[in-house]
């Protein structure tokens, strides 16, 4: 069992760690970070970062993909509890910075007091002010 | 905070999304909540995933997005700004020239914000989108390191593992030291609500540096 901790939320999958390797069903990568191992190479909407040539078994195995070494490949940030139980996948600034210069405002979904989700897109439509605060 | 000015332009085709910044979750804000009676979308941000995806570094930040999902105005201090650094340290009062200072922030800030919602794209205070692209701040890659790690610390922190998770907290706080959401959040989870001892001392370390950049307006201070 390994713990994936992504922009999404949390993600329970059968993975298995072997050091710095963490392998986990494609599918399941696909759902926590909507990256997904194509024939153009590793991609999310229109990014796609290539394999190098002749070394695609050091990231596939069947249906299983070695999540923490594609996601090194392309860049992006990644650590792990020290029993490597839980691995938190980070965005990495390049790829932040490109999102944000599309002016497209990244969504977020998250839960009110009662626990019902709400969707920033869902006022697509109104102007928005998005404003953080915290108790602290 | 928003209510009434949510009130006042709701009629104009207008949301307030309010993103608690609380990784001890949604007991923590609920009396902040509760006692705003808020109409408008209010929401608890426990990993601080709004911070990581807008690039933000402390409360109160705010991203303006118009009707077609765009940003008009990236992040940026929602109408405050240093005037909390002239703060009386022993009797936590400001001076009236901060005061001042801080009236004129907010109010310039609610004027903005109220014309833009009013006029749109005609509003002098929304920007066009290269100078929108040109108010996005980029960050490093040690910043995009620091969010993975305070997103593992918190988690960690959520399971009981305290010791692991502070030292992921820690190596956030490192990497993105301008991160007062990190660091004072990663002191809320140890003192859980009590004052930070180390609060002031994080804000004589900037010298004579500002925290905030100036908002870029006109009119503001």
């Amino acid at each position: 069992m390994a713990t994936l901790l992504t922009e999404r939320g949390r993600f329970e999958t059968g993975g298995l760690s072997d050091g710095e390797s963490l392998w986990v069903a494609a599918a399941a990568l696909a759902e926590a970070t909507g990256w997904d191992l194509k024939p153009e190479g590793f991609c999310r909407d229109a990014v796609c970062v290539p394999l190098p040539p002749g070394r695609e078994s050091q990231f596939r195995r069947g249906g299983e993909v070695d999540a923490a070494r594609l996601w090194r490949h392309a860049g992006q940030p990644i650590v792990a509890s020290r029993d490597r139980a839980t691995w938190s996948l980070g965005t990495s600034a390049a790829l932040r910075a490109s999102t944000l210069e599309s002016l497209e405002a990244p969504d977020v979904a998250l839960p009110d007091l009662d626990g019902r989700i709400h969707r920033l897109s869902d006022h697509r439509g109104k102007k928005v002010f998005l404003s953080t605060w915290a108790s602290w | 905070m928003w209510q009434h000015l949510y009130d006042e332009l709701k009629g104009y085709g207008f949301m307030v999304f309010a993103v608690a910044m609380d990784s001890r979750g949604a007991d923590v804000a609920r009396p902040w909540i509760e006692a705003a009676k808020s109409t408008y979308v209010s929401v608890i941000d426990a990993e601080h995933r709004v911070a990581d995806l807008y690039n933000m570094v402390n409360v109160p930040e705010a991203v303006w997005i118009d009707e077609a999902g765009r940003i008009v105005r990236p992040t940026e201090v929602a109408g405050s700004g240093d005037y909390f650094r002239k703060m009386d340290r022993q009797t936590r009062t400001l001076s009236d020239e901060a005061k001042a200072m801080r009236e004129e922030m907010r109010s310039g800030y609610m004027a903005a914000l109220r014309d833009w919602v009013k006029n749109g794209t005609k509003s002098a205070y929304a920007f066009d989108p290269s100078a929108a692209r040109a108010h996005l701040r980029p960050q490093s890659e040690d910043v995009a390191m620091a969010h993975c790690w305070f997103r593992l610390g918190r988690h960690l922190h959520a399971i009981g593992a305290t010791s692991e998770a502070e030292a992921a907290l820690a190596e956030a706080s490192r990497l993105h030291p301008d991160s007062w959401n990190i660091w004072r959040q990663t002191g809320d989870l140890k003192l859980e609500g009590k004052p930070n001892p180390d609060f002031w001392a994080r804000v004589e370390a900037l010298g004579n540096r500002r925290y905030y950049d100036k908002i870029d307006m006109p009119g503001m201070p």
